[in-house]
């Protein structure tokens, strides 16, 4: 209580000198492009640009220079032992090695992290491929059980009948509650002797399952708790979605005695794709990127259970191979930038984002 | 800022909200369910509100034991001998406080430097045709593809290098940043559905550009910046990554994430004290999200279904 009541006072102080700094370097922006854009070149586009201003140099600050520095980064040798001084780590990483030892100047000198993803285990003992196949499943199945449970209870719920409120806030809830909560909860849940599984598994007469030793099972148990967690929102977007379809195509289609089905598969489905379309895009992303759930219910523990992004900072954060794993995290952006840019390419979707 | 958002959850969203209703009689007026299938209806969505809750209610069934029957093959939800020790001990012998303490000061301050830098931002993307416009709306996509973990080494380092490492000042600014490309697509999506007719009258009887942005568009946006805010304050309240790289090993500063972790994670798993904390934590998001979902769902699907 005593550390509470003594750190509010310094708390404050720090989290008031960080916005005052935010402030004044916005107002220093603001003034540098008035003059320049305002006064210097009369842009009619003064203000717009005053506008993105802040944001911008923010998203340069922490997004682009991090990301070109990591490149950089990616190019050199830094681990642990060469973190301190610049002169310590370098881009000629081979400069040293007698001659004739090298036999690819450019994979062994020029870009080795890269070449090490693909050559070398990208942790201990397990190599990229399999990585990246386990996440693609995991992608799939997620995002899979995710739309599929998510539509048949939108489907349920687009209904009047009672007690649909109510309903609708419990199926909610997963989504509501803080996603490290529940994924630690969900981990307790995993027990071998304390956890829900295995005391219904014993009670039925049958053997307990090693869920946090044998791989297959950890993989399972991490689908099990993003299912659990990812339903509600695509229930959600799709009751949204449901919920701006017009009546008046299902009363036609019921005077021409159209099934349920097919009033589903006609109706329902097409009119949804503006929302749905997103939706799994989206999703895919998200999952595909997930870090807590793989992390908190794995904890760093089987390296078979790791996908990419989680592979990615015991990496860096376990093994401090900083140079490599910033190679290895251009791989994995490079991936979903290919899976974007095929999509884009697929559906033509960029003029509507620009528009 | 808690003004408008409390208006803004008071207020309707413009067009959602009338068709549930209209459809709602619609159907009821069309066809009645036959009793069977509504009592299969009914059967499966109880079941599925059983799968959604069961787990939650284990939670609060642990934090109910007492300290020396916390790991027990019981299933019973409420222990027979249930006791509030659990968040004493919670309280009196964790920092937990301290951890809630931090995790608001930072998340409040986070969700509004958020929200006013993506609602200017989006303002001109959205009235402006200027250049690198198109360019900017194509990097505001693609970075929410960049892995969270991607950012953490070059962050790590440069916060090391800066010497921000176990402050909350590296924390408080990469929250409000990370989030603003997606804040900035909502409200972009929400301001190109004002009419520009309202601004241009008002800028005939000689207001100036900036007056009709508070005056005009701040004001008639306010449901979509709830949204946004309400979407900035439970990213930083729910994160665990950036808080875990830069926050470091002082207990001193670190959010409710990582402190309930620690309680979860070690040999002797502290269980009750972690289900109380998770409680505490979680009510009151639950409680916002319960009374702003219809909301948040109607400013995300804004953008996509137009008409």
């Amino acid at each position: 209580m005593d550390t509470f009541l003594g750190q509010i006072a310094p708390s404050l102080r720090e989290v008031g000198s960080t916005v005052g700094f935010i402030l004044v370097a916005s107002v220093v922006l603001e003034v540098v492009l008035y003059l320049i854009l305002g006064v210097l070149f009369k842009s009619k586009y003064t203000l717009a640009f005053m506008l993105v201003a802040p944001a911008a140099a923010g998203l340069l600050v922490l997004v682009v220079y991090p990301l070109l520095w990591e490149f950089n980064l990616s190019l050199t040798n830094m681990s642990l032992r060469h973190f301190g001084d610049k002169a310590e780590y370098t881009w000629q990483v081979c400069a040293a090695a007698e001659p004739g030892t090298i036999k690819n100047w450019f994979t062994d000198c020029l870009i080795p992290n890269y070449a090490d993803v693909f050559r070398a285990p990208v942790l201990k003992q397990v190599y990229f491929l399999p990585v990246f196949l386990r996440t693609v499943l995991w992608t799939l199945v997620n995002v899979v059980f995710h739309v599929a449970g998510g539509m048949g209870l939108a489907l349920l719920l687009n209904r009047p009948m009672r007690g649909r409120g109510f309903y609708r806030s419990l199926l909610i809830l997963p989504w509501a509650i803080p996603q490290v909560i529940a994924v630690l909860a969900w981990r307790g849940e995993f027990h071998f002797e304390y956890g829900y599984f295995n005391i219904i598994l014993t009670h039925l007469g049958l053997d307990p399952i090693q869920w946090k030793t044998s791989p297959f099972w950890s993989f399972f148990s991490m689908c099990l708790t993003n299912i659990w967690l990812g339903i509600p929102f695509m229930m959600v977007i799709l009751l949204g979605g449901m919920q701006s379809i017009s009546g008046e195509y299902y009363e036609a289609a019921e005077i021409d005695g159209a099934s349920g089905f097919s009033q589903f598969r006609h109706i329902t489905l097409p009119m949804l794709r503006p929302v749905l379309t997103p939706a799994i895009i989206l999703g895919t992303i998200w999952t595909f990127n997930l870090f807590n759930v793989p992390f908190l219910i794995n904890q760093n523990e089987l390296e078979t259970s790791d996908i990419l992004v989680t592979a990615l900072f015991r990496a860096a954060f376990q093994y401090n191979r900083y140079g490599f794993s910033a190679a290895f995290a251009f791989v994995v952006f490079l991936v979903l930038l290919l899976y974007s840019v095929l999509y884009i390419r697929f559906t033509g979707g960029l003029k509507e984002v620009t528009e | 800022m808690t003004t408008p958002t409390t208006q803004a959850l008071r207020a309707r969203p413009a067009q959602a909200s009338d068709r549930p209703g209209l459809l709602a009689r619609f159907f009821r007026a069309r066809r009645g369910d036959s009793p069977f299938k509504r009592l299969l209806i009914h059967l499966t969505l109880l079941m599925a509100c059983a799968a959604a809750v069961y787990p939650i209610l284990r939670v609060v069934s642990v934090a109910l034991r007492p300290g020396d029957r916390l790991l027990s093959t019981s299933l019973a939800l409420i222990p027979p001998d249930a006791s509030l020790e659990n968040l004493r001990d919670l309280l009196t012998n964790t920092n937990f406080l301290l951890w809630l303490w931090n995790s608001l000061v930072i998340t409040i301050t986070t969700a509004v430097v958020g929200v006013v830098l993506a609602a200017t931002s989006a303002y001109a993307f959205s009235r402006w045709r200027f250049p690198g416009r198109n360019a900017g709306l194509i990097f505001l996509l693609a970075s929410q593809m960049i892995p969270a973990a991607m950012l953490m080494v070059p962050l790590y380092i440069l916060a090391v290098r800066l010497g921000i490492i176990g402050t909350y000042r590296g924390l408080i600014v990469a929250y409000s940043v990370t989030s603003v490309p997606f804040s900035i697509w909502i409200l972009k999506g929400y301001y190109d559905t004002i009419p520009r007719e309202l601004e241009e009258a008002a800028l005939i009887d000689g207001a100036s550009r900036l007056s009709t942005f508070y005056r005009i568009i701040l004001p008639l946006s306010t449901p979509s910046l709830a949204i946004v805010f309400l979407f900035n304050f439970t990213q930083s309240w729910n994160d665990y990554l950036f808080a875990r790289v830069i926050l470091g090993n002082a207990d001193r500063i670190w959010t409710w994430a990582l402190g309930l972790r620690t309680l979860q994670d070690q040999f002797r798993t502290q269980w009750g004290q972690f289900s109380a904390g998770s409680i505490l934590v979680t009510l009151p998001v639950v409680v916002l999200f319960l009374y702003s979902s219809k909301y948040l769902i109607s400013g995300l699907t804004l953008g996509s279904v137009k008409g």
